[in-house]
């Protein structure tokens, strides 16, 4: 448990960190961004990765914390896990980046883990890349060139890969605000309180009248990569929440059917918690708790 | 560094609230003391084997096989030496003539098969994780950075990774001998008249899963010469045992070798070991003339330190139609890994004992064969084959209850020894000296709120509810107090079971106490201050407890197996005694009394019938100064005692677990946990209270989170945290403890000990409650640990449930595996009556033969 040697530099400022990592970028330096480490520092313990430096981020000033910029919040990369659970910002504007947030890990890692490194690590099984596509979130990032966003849909390309170029960092992320009428659940099954999810769920479903006027479902932990249940948010589309044909036998609950496709187009890992088939399972029962809780 | 860190300054608000500093009246024991040690180890201010800095300390860090199996071709160890820092680099070949073999204390048969045990391999690796070279640096960055320059070529060998396989013809072989250790017997009654003709036969199998024992501190080794002796600090559980088997495996001289258990940070067995890093620490530190120090990772850890469980058991039960059991019949698999480390045989015998549990029964085979594996040995893990045992019949119980339609506790009872009937000679030869298992499944009940409980599964059943309710039952006793030398020596343990006290007063008044138990979290400091200051009528504060340190505690059998309170403790009242007694005679003789007049009362010594006295201080003070002792009496108030005890103590208790499970996931929560345990007296209960605490949140692990996980190659696959889950106060539930007191006869505090008692009891009371909840699904069991995947699984594979409580009650037909025969016809009196102890064999006569095969014999056992 102890890393391979690396070379440590700790940027003063914002700028400094991207011209490093240009640099280091032309140079062909394998080089690591460092946050709170809280996924970087195991990695580099178990030897799973060996950077030749690491860019530490941590003490800077800025982008930290939470800014509610009307239409959308927007969350500094830097803000760490605890300060968006005590945003009341967060809670009150998008409620869904707070329960998802309060699942993570456990409180030690939440003071030191940062919102933005849990991005960029692009985990499938970290609990707020989901969150982040289920919003369709923008991304922004900066580097020596200057500023560009990435959409949440184009942000997580592969396990453990991110669309953030060499050279590039996290700003950090738009969080949009959706508005009266949404209900926000993140339903996450996991074997004790600190693991990861086997399978988790985040939804916000939007209920129009007596119907679901739009949901929108992302799938933690089901494929290389957080990923839409699309068909379930199509499928759920205009049905009533409440099961059709009364009480009793006779009534068929559509949402469940709906949500019966929540796997669909999902390419879910085996690993010593969960198969595959399990997985698929716990895909389809999860979305139909957690659009039950979004639209309770 | 700030206040509320100063471990001193804890200390002394601990001594306030507590009022340490109060005359302790005659009252010390049953205290709910806070423990004294407790400062220092929870602020970190103490001495961990980690902590100890030496001048021109060096660091080792060892190379891994990353094979199962295999053959080393070649080690080149030249890259690594030229590393800067590096000062040494070892590979087996290297070491060979002087590593000697790890040694194995607990041949249980006379053909056991003891493989040479390199402690650092040679020619061949057997298992993931076993150290092929070491390399000693300046730092331990670069020890860790050098072991990459290491070159070995392997030559891959079969892996035997399942030990049904292992015996199996044409299997790839562990050692050339074979992958059969040992196969070993014990029966008492008539097994074949229990079962001919019995009305019921419950037949299951149920595998032990392999655990890691996961303790707080990692293993830690420092070992240091001056040229002449040794002292070797680990973290272990066992200094004096230690010390004894390092110097017949180094060579070193015993008189010359030191070994300190400093503080150590929990064990749970797994620090009762002689491990590979203790020895070759040893060498190197003899080789370089420098002190040396490794400490593991944890990842380290997983793959190398000792594991636990991992047995195979196949238990038959002979009932009859009103649920009393005739006869139990168990036939094991235990793995033994790759090699037999210090008590890795004997742990199944430990629980041989203990498959009637808490029942009468007329007739008891018991069979095991240890296997060789290409995986990491298996020994010690808290409980030590008396889990395993107590899982088995408490599942085979609930099996047999559902048969019969009868409530679970109703089984028990016609079962059970009654209060009145102790002391009980059972079917395995022991003798369980007091219990009332009665008082405490009562207690339980009332507790647990049993019968609402039935009524909301009753309910939920015929609701169908997915998420169903489960209530598992386990009633279990242990032995404990390991253990009177004699049964040791019947068994073919290497040593006794004996425990060692050194008491003595100081010139002002205050007490030493030297025990050769070796605390590891335990609270010996506060539990044994407590003993001696009723014994000697001190205060509590003024009794210091020394440990862990051959120097300082030269004789001990250290601790584990539940034994050091009701051993140790005994001990230290033992000697207690003797310090009184010598002060009678002093204060007799100051007195100008006879010594039979001389009263003891609250550190007193008095004349009786008179206010004339002299306290236990006054008394230190003047044999100290000596100036007018009586004749032939040595100056000094000091004592020793060694205590061996006559018989195992038997701790018992019931324990109450409602789980609900959601059947659409698979996964299931805890939603009640009553455990009523009967520990005889208590010298402390918030110790008890930790104890239990710890104890049923470890054997939930076992029933839930924990698994060692290997692949088809052998290869560990659960070497984090992340993979190999221990469950935290995050994922328990309250518990709801109370206790029972039938004080233990065969010792003069009535102790019985607590430290596996929680363990033993929780894991068959939540699968139990688990089964239970699935039972309408004509689910029968769910291998451990019963993660939501594998409930899940049985679940789906057993289909819809059965509709309504009835059915539920009632035997689940084809997928029952048990096999319900109609009721014999009756053939006069006879089979349930009790054998009488002259028929009864015991552990005494166990390891018999040539054969390996224990025989019945007459004398009775442990008594």
């Amino acid at each position: 448990m102890i890393p391979a040697a690396f070379d440590y530099i700790r940027p003063a400022s914002l700028e400094e960190a991207c011209r490093v990592l240009a640099e280091a970028d032309a140079a062909g330096d394998d080089v690591k961004v460092l946050a709170g480490g809280q996924s970087l520092l195991p990695l580099l313990r178990l030897r799973l990765a060996y950077p030749a430096a690491l860019v530490d981020l941590g003490r800077l000033p800025e982008p930290r914390g939470v800014e509610d910029r009307g239409d959308h919040v927007f969350v500094g990369a830097l803000t760490t896990h605890d300060e968006v659970l005590r945003s009341g910002v967060v809670r009150e504007q998008v409620p869904l980046l707070a329960l998802a947030t309060a699942t993570v890990a456990d409180p030690a890692v939440r003071h030191r883990g940062t919102f933005g490194g849990s991005m960029v690590h692009a985990d499938p099984a970290g609990d707020l890349p989901a969150v982040a596509l289920a919003l369709d979130c923008v991304f922004v990032v900066r580097s020596s060139e200057g500023e560009r966003e990435i959409p949440a849909s184009e942000f997580f390309v592969d396990y453990l890969e991110s669309a953030l170029g060499p050279g590039e960092v996290l700003l950090g992320v738009r969080v949009p605000k959706l508005g009266p009428g949404w209900g926000f659940h993140y339903e996450k099954f996991h074997r004790t309180a600190q693991a990861w999810a086997i399978v988790g769920v985040a939804a916000a479903v939007r209920r129009d009248g007596g119907t679901i006027g739009e949901a929108r479902i992302a799938l933690t932990n089901m494929g290389p990569t957080p990923v839409r249940a699309r068909a379930t948010e199509a499928a759920l589309r205009g049905l009533s929440p409440a099961p059709v044909g009364g009480a009793g036998d006779g009534a068929r609950d559509q949402v469940r059917d709906a949500c019966g496709q929540a796997d669909s187009g999902t390419s879910p890992p085996a690993d010593l918690h969960a198969k595959p088939d399990y997985r698929r399972h716990l895909a389809r029962v999860l979305t139909y708790r957690a659009v039950r809780a979004a639209t309770g | 560094m700030s206040e509320q860190l100063d471990a001193g300054l804890i200390a002394e608000q601990i001594a306030e609230s507590d009022q340490l500093g109060e005359p302790s009246g005659a009252h010390e024991v049953g205290r709910a003391r806070r423990r004294k040690e407790d400062a220092r180890l929870v602020t970190g201010r103490t001495t961990w084997t980690d902590n100890i800095q030496l001048p021109g300390m060096l660091y080792m860090a060892f190379l891994r096989s990353p094979m199962a199996h295999a053959r080393i071709t070649r080690v080149d160890t030249s890259a690594a030496r030229a590393r800067p820092g590096v000062v040494a680099v070892y590979s087996g070949r290297d070491l060979a003539d002087e590593q000697g073999s790890l040694p194995c204390a607990w041949p249980v048969t006379e053909d056991i098969v003891i493989p040479d045990h390199p402690p650092m391999a040679v020619e061949e690796v057997r298992y993931a994780g076993e150290a092929v070279a070491c390399v000693v640096a300046t730092d331990r960055y670069k020890a860790a950075d050098a072991l990459e320059a290491i070159e070995v070529d392997y030559e891959p060998l079969d892996a035997v990774v399942d030990m049904t396989e292992a015996l199996a013809e044409g299997s790839p072989l562990v050692h050339e001998s074979g992958n059969r250790a040992f196969t070993w017997k014990f029966a008492g009654g008539d097994i074949d008249a229990a079962f001919r003709d019995a009305p019921v036969v419950i037949e299951r199998t149920y595998v032990q899963q392999r655990l890691i024992p996961t303790a707080m501190e990692p293993r830690a080794v420092v070992a240091t010469t001056d040229g002449d002796g040794f002292t070797l600090y680990s973290a272990t559980q066992i200094p004096h045992v230690l010390r004894v088997m390092l110097a017949l495996t180094t060579g070193i001289p015993e008189h010359k070798l030191r070994v300190v258990a400093p503080d150590v940070g929990g064990g749970f067995g797994s620090k009762l070991q002689v491990t590979a890093e203790e020895v070759l620490g040893l060498l190197v530190t003899r080789r370089l003339g420098k002190p040396v120090k490794w400490t593991e990772s944890r990842s380290e850890g997983n793959l190398t330190v000792h594991h636990g469980r991992d047995q195979l058991q196949r238990i038959s039960l002979a009932a009859e139609r009103d649920g009393r059991v005739r006869g139990v019949r168990v036939d094991l698999l235990a793995d033994m890994g790759a090699y037999l480390m210090l008590v890795t045989p004997g742990i199944p015998l430990l629980g041989a004992f203990m498959y009637n549990g808490i029942y009468k029964i007329d007739a008891y085979d018991f069979t095991c064969t240890g296997v060789f594996t290409t995986k990491m040995p298996t020994d010690a893990y808290r409980g030590a084959g008396r889990p395993e045992a107590t899982f088995a019949i408490e599942r085979a119980v609930d099996e047999l209850a559902h048969e019969l339609g009868l409530d679970p506790v109703e089984v028990r009872r016609r079962n059970w020894i009654t209060h009145q009937e102790f002391p009980y000679d059972t079917i395995c030869g022991l003798t369980y000296d007091s219990g009332n298992y009665e008082a405490a499944t009562e207690k339980a009940l009332a507790l647990f709120g049993y019968d609402k409980l039935r009524a909301e599964q009753s309910d939920r059943r015929d609701r169908r509810d997915p998420v169903q309710l489960g209530i598992g039952v386990s009633t279990y006793t242990e032995m404990c107090g390991l253990a009177p030398s004699r049964v040791l020596g019947s068994l073919s343990y290497g040593a006794g079971g004996w425990e060692h006290a050194s008491v003595r007063m100081l010139p002002t008044g205050k007490v030493e106490v030297v025990t050769g138990t070796s605390p590891h979290g335990q609270g010996h400091e506060t539990a044994w201050s407590q003993i001696v200051a009723d014994a000697l009528g001190v205060p509590f504060g003024d009794v210091a407890v020394l440990h862990g340190d051959t120097a300082i505690s030269h004789k001990g059998m250290d601790t584990y197996g539940s034994r050091s309170l009701v051993v140790g403790g005994v001990a230290v009242l033992a000697a207690c005694e003797k310090v009184k007694d010598k002060a009678r005679l002093i204060a007799a003789h100051m007195l100008e009394a006879s010594a039979d007049d001389i009263e003891f009362s609250a550190g007193s010594f008095t004349v009786r019938g008179t206010a004339e006295g002299r306290t236990i201080q006054e008394l230190a003070l003047a044999t100290f100064a000596a100036h007018d002792l009586p004749d032939g009496v040595e100056p000094g108030l000091d004592a020793d005692a060694t205590f061996d005890p006559d018989n195992f103590s038997f701790p018992h208790g019931t324990h109450l677990c409602a789980v609900e499970v959601d059947t659409e996931t698979g996964a299931c929560a805890i939603r009640s946990y009553v455990a009523v345990d009967d520990v005889g007296s208590v010298v402390n209960p918030l110790i008890v209270e930790g104890q239990v605490h710890g104890g049923i949140a470890q054997g939930i692990g076992q029933a839930l989170f924990e698994e060692a996980v290997h692949d088809t190659e052998g290869n560990l696959l659960t070497t984090t945290m992340a993979d190999y889950l221990i469950p935290t106060a995050a994922d328990l539930p309250d518990f709801t403890t109370d206790r029972t007191e039938t004080p233990a006869t065969s010792n003069p505090l009535g102790v019985k000990g607590v430290g596996e008692a929680g363990t033993i009891a929780s894991t068959p009371a939540v699968v139990n409650a688990i089964v239970d909840a699935l039972r309408p699904y004509g689910v029968h069991d769910v291998r451990m640990p019963c993660t939501p995947e594998r409930i899940w699984r049985v679940v789906s594979e057993a289909g819809p449930p059965a509709s309504g409580s009835a059915a539920a009650e009632a035997p689940a037909g084809a997928s029952a595996g048990a096999s319900a025969e109609a009721p014999a016809p009756t053939s006069g009196p006879g089979p349930m009556s009790t054998p009488g102890p002259a028929s009864t064999p015991g552990p005494a006569s166990t390891p018999g033969s040539g054969s390996g095969e224990a025989t019945s014999s007459s004398e009775g056992g442990a008594r």
